[in-house]
């Protein structure tokens, strides 16, 4: 359906989509989670993947990496297999899916970023740690560096994970709820950082689940509830009757005032 | 019972001596192994591999008919990876759960070992002596060969955890970041298991099934308190190993009848009870200090202040502060303390010279006033500072100040200053403000 209007940005001899998914399914215990999903994600934009509660939003994004069997179909990167393209890619997790208690400081994070690059066996060298060092600056957690990653609130730890995602220097990054549970300065930090790698033409999937910044924050969305239910720039996609028909009944009422104040601008 | 004991500070037993480097040499090994297991939350399968390697260690035993170490081993080896096997088999195809996969395979395993142990001893051939030292461990039963096995095992051990120190933290702090970044998770995750299967079943003979998971567990465990850094946690997990292991070692050679696995357990116990009490920031009796200090701390400021804006409001405009005399009733009309709690208070500011008493009428010294005024400053910048920044009504402000005046460093302050004398709010660094609400009860 509006692939189409995704495909319709290249035209033959262009440069290839950072993403192409192709009739992609995935189920967990034999539950379908995922059904047919294709999708042509074009490069150099911000991209927000939308859609309520156990639409597979998260699943989506471990598939492309990689991380979950498909059940059927296949993934493409910049054109060919994931496989050849890992160092191109960064990956921002959702916070809760590691340890915070683990022994390790903000830094020893962010140098985890240079690991692909550094291959097996190899030490981090001093240009991994001063570009690591730059990462965190970037993210204004250059002060925290040596301290223990325990000791940091939540808004920190998201910054430190998205420094680790710059120190790996990749041309697509994906990030799973970049958002959730951080204050209102880490957002607008991590919002000003995700715009300067949109200019240095970066392309960020992320998983978003707050409707109201949708517009502000992602020039392009896929509105997903186990299908794509629509892909595209957010202008022409990120309508009241896209949304109705990806949250069902579940969008509640404020949400719905929210999102004609909010389309009222928009369009 | 003495001259034993001499005998075993002399070190004049070959068996002594054989017991002694073997027990160092596997601690050493499970303690830094133990640290990737425990990070990478695998104690428990170590604990169901141990117990499930039982019955292989008689079933080898029945095949190669004598005591041979590295068949022993291989027996123990199979079984404890099949008992592995069966917990991530019962977890991925059933509702079970780990915890419950892990106690079944355990149980059951090591059922079937007791079971094999007395139809091999009353059905099979050959010399079975110091088989059963495998259930809780007998490190003098050990032979030069289960030495040179266990060193073996260490050297692997440690050049593993060398080489991919990187690759292995990696993995047990964010295995999918790992798999992004296109690691091979689970063959690390499957060399992980293998190490800890080798130093498992080489613990066999010295520990024993039952007890071999705590020597993996308990010293990443009490390391992890004296340090936030995983390399010293490495070097310290081997050191408590390796001296648990040995001071356990050599308890149980005191007395014939004593197994192993139970000292060096116990040995292992009190290192962890001491790194948990008495570790310097993360043990508990710094933690206990660090609140008390922080109580006392927080209650003299609220006692500075207290006196401070009583006198603010009660003050003749000809006399001092430091002359003015206040009594006790004064305090507890605005703080709900008891006069007991107020007394204590005030009798510590006088030993730090902040009071004079006389009777039971009170004055500030000039030390005194100093410091009420940084504390009231110090308040009344943050309550401001919340007002004008976060919009909250000013008499909501008051107790959120209270929590979080105490612990604001210089640099802060300096800062609120700062930004407050933009916005008009203050007209010289250094002055105390006016406070932003009404003071309390007392206010006239």
């Amino acid at each position: 359906m509006t692939n189409s209007s995704g495909a319709a940005d290249h035209g033959p001899g262009s440069a290839p989509p950072a993403v192409e998914v192709h009739d992609v399914t995935i189920a967990y215990h034999r539950k379908p989670v995922l059904w047919d999903i294709d999708l042509l994600l074009p490069a150099g934009h911000l991209i927000g993947i939308v859609g309520p509660n156990g639409a597979g939003k998260t699943t989506l994004l471990k598939a492309i990496l990689g991380l979950v069997p498909l059940a059927s179909g296949r993934v493409e990167v910049f054109g060919r297999p994931l496989r050849s393209q890992r160092k191109r890619i960064g990956y921002v997790p959702q916070r809760e899916t590691v340890d915070w208690d683990f022994p390790v400081s903000a830094l020893d994070v962010v140098l985890m970023g240079r690991y692909g690059r550094l291959g097996w066996f190899r030490r981090p060298r001093q240009s991994d740690h001063r570009l690591s060092l730059d990462a965190l600056n970037r993210v204004g957690m250059s002060d925290f560096a040596d301290r223990q990653i325990n000791q940091l609130s939540g808004g920190q730890q998201q910054r430190v994970f998205l420094a680790r995602a710059l120190a790996q220097d990749a041309e697509l990054y994906f990030m799973d709820e970049p958002f959730a549970g951080v204050d209102a300065a880490t957002e607008s930090a991590i919002v000003e950082i995700l715009k300067s790698m949109r200019r240095d033409g970066k392309t960020v999937i992320a998983v978003h689940h707050d409707l109201q910044t949708v517009a502000d924050y992602f020039d392009r969305v896929v509105l997903l509830n186990m299908r794509v239910v629509a892909a595209g720039p957010t202008a022409e996609v990120f309508t009241r009757q896209r949304l109705q028909e990806t949250y069902g009944g579940r969008l509640t009422l404020l949400e719905e005032a929210a999102e004609a104040v909010r389309l009222g601008r928009v369009t | 019972m003495s001259d034993q004991l001499i005998r075993l500070l002399t070190l004049q037993d070959t068996n002594t001596r054989i017991a002694l480097l073997g027990a160092s040499l596997l601690g050493m090994a499970a303690g830094t192994i133990g640290v990737f297991i425990v990070l990478r939350r695998r104690a428990l399968m170590g604990d169901a591999l141990a117990h499930a390697s039982l019955p292989g260690v008689w079933l080898a035993f029945a095949v190669v008919g004598e005591r041979d170490f590295l068949g022993l081993m291989t027996g123990a080896a199979i079984a404890g990876a099949l008992g592995v096997l069966c917990v991530t088999f019962i977890r991925a195809q059933t509702r079970i759960k780990e915890d419950a996969a892990i106690g079944i395979v355990l149980s059951v395993f090591f059922a079937i070992g007791l079971c094999a142990s007395r139809i091999v001893q009353t059905y099979g051939g050959g010399n079975s002596a110091g088989l059963d030292g495998f259930i809780l461990g007998k490190a003098a039963s050990m032979l030069w060969e289960d030495v040179a096995a266990i060193g073996v095992v260490a050297v692997v051990v440690l050049l593993s955890i060398l080489a991919l120190y990187k690759e292995l933290s990696l993995l047990c702090f964010d295995r999918e970041f790992a798999a992004s970044q296109g690691w091979p998770v689970v063959l690390l995750d499957l060399y992980l298991m293998l190490l800890l299967v080798l130093c498992t079943v080489i613990g066999l003979p010295a520990v024993g099934v039952v007890l071999m998971a705590a020597l993996l567990i308990i010293p990443p465990a009490a390391a992890r308190f004296w340090t936030t850094r995983l390399a010293t946690m490495l070097v310290l997990s081997a050191a408590i190993g390796l001296f648990a292991a040995a001071m356990g070692t050599a308890a149980s050679s005191l007395d014939a009848h004593l197994s192993t696995g139970p000292t060096i357990v116990l040995a292992a116990a009190t290192c962890f009870i001491i790194s948990m009490l008495f570790a310097p920031r993360r043990g508990m009796v710094a933690d206990v200090l660090r609140r008390k200090r922080l109580s006392r701390r927080v209650g003299m400021q609220n006692l500075l202040r207290t006196v401070y804006e009583h006198l603010e409001q009660t003050h003749d405009a000809g006399r001092a502060w430091t002359r003015t005399i206040f009594r006790i009733d004064d305090l507890l009309a605005t703080r709900s303390w008891s006069a007991g709690q107020a007394r204590r208070q005030i009798s510590r500011a006088r030993h730090e010279g902040l009071l004079l008493v006389v009777g039971d009428e009170y004055q500030l010294t000039s030390t005194g006033l100093e410091a009420a005024s940084r504390v009231v400053r110090t308040h009344r910048l943050w309550e401001l500072f919340l007002v004008e920044q976060a919009a909250i009504a000013p008499d909501h402000v008051d107790r959120d100040a209270d929590q979080i005046e105490h612990v604001l460093p210089a640099s802060i302050i300096t800062s609120l200053e700062g930004r407050l004398m933009e916005l008009g709010r203050l007209t010289r660094s250094g002055d105390v403000p006016s406070s932003p609400h009404r003071l309390g009860e007392s206010a006239v």
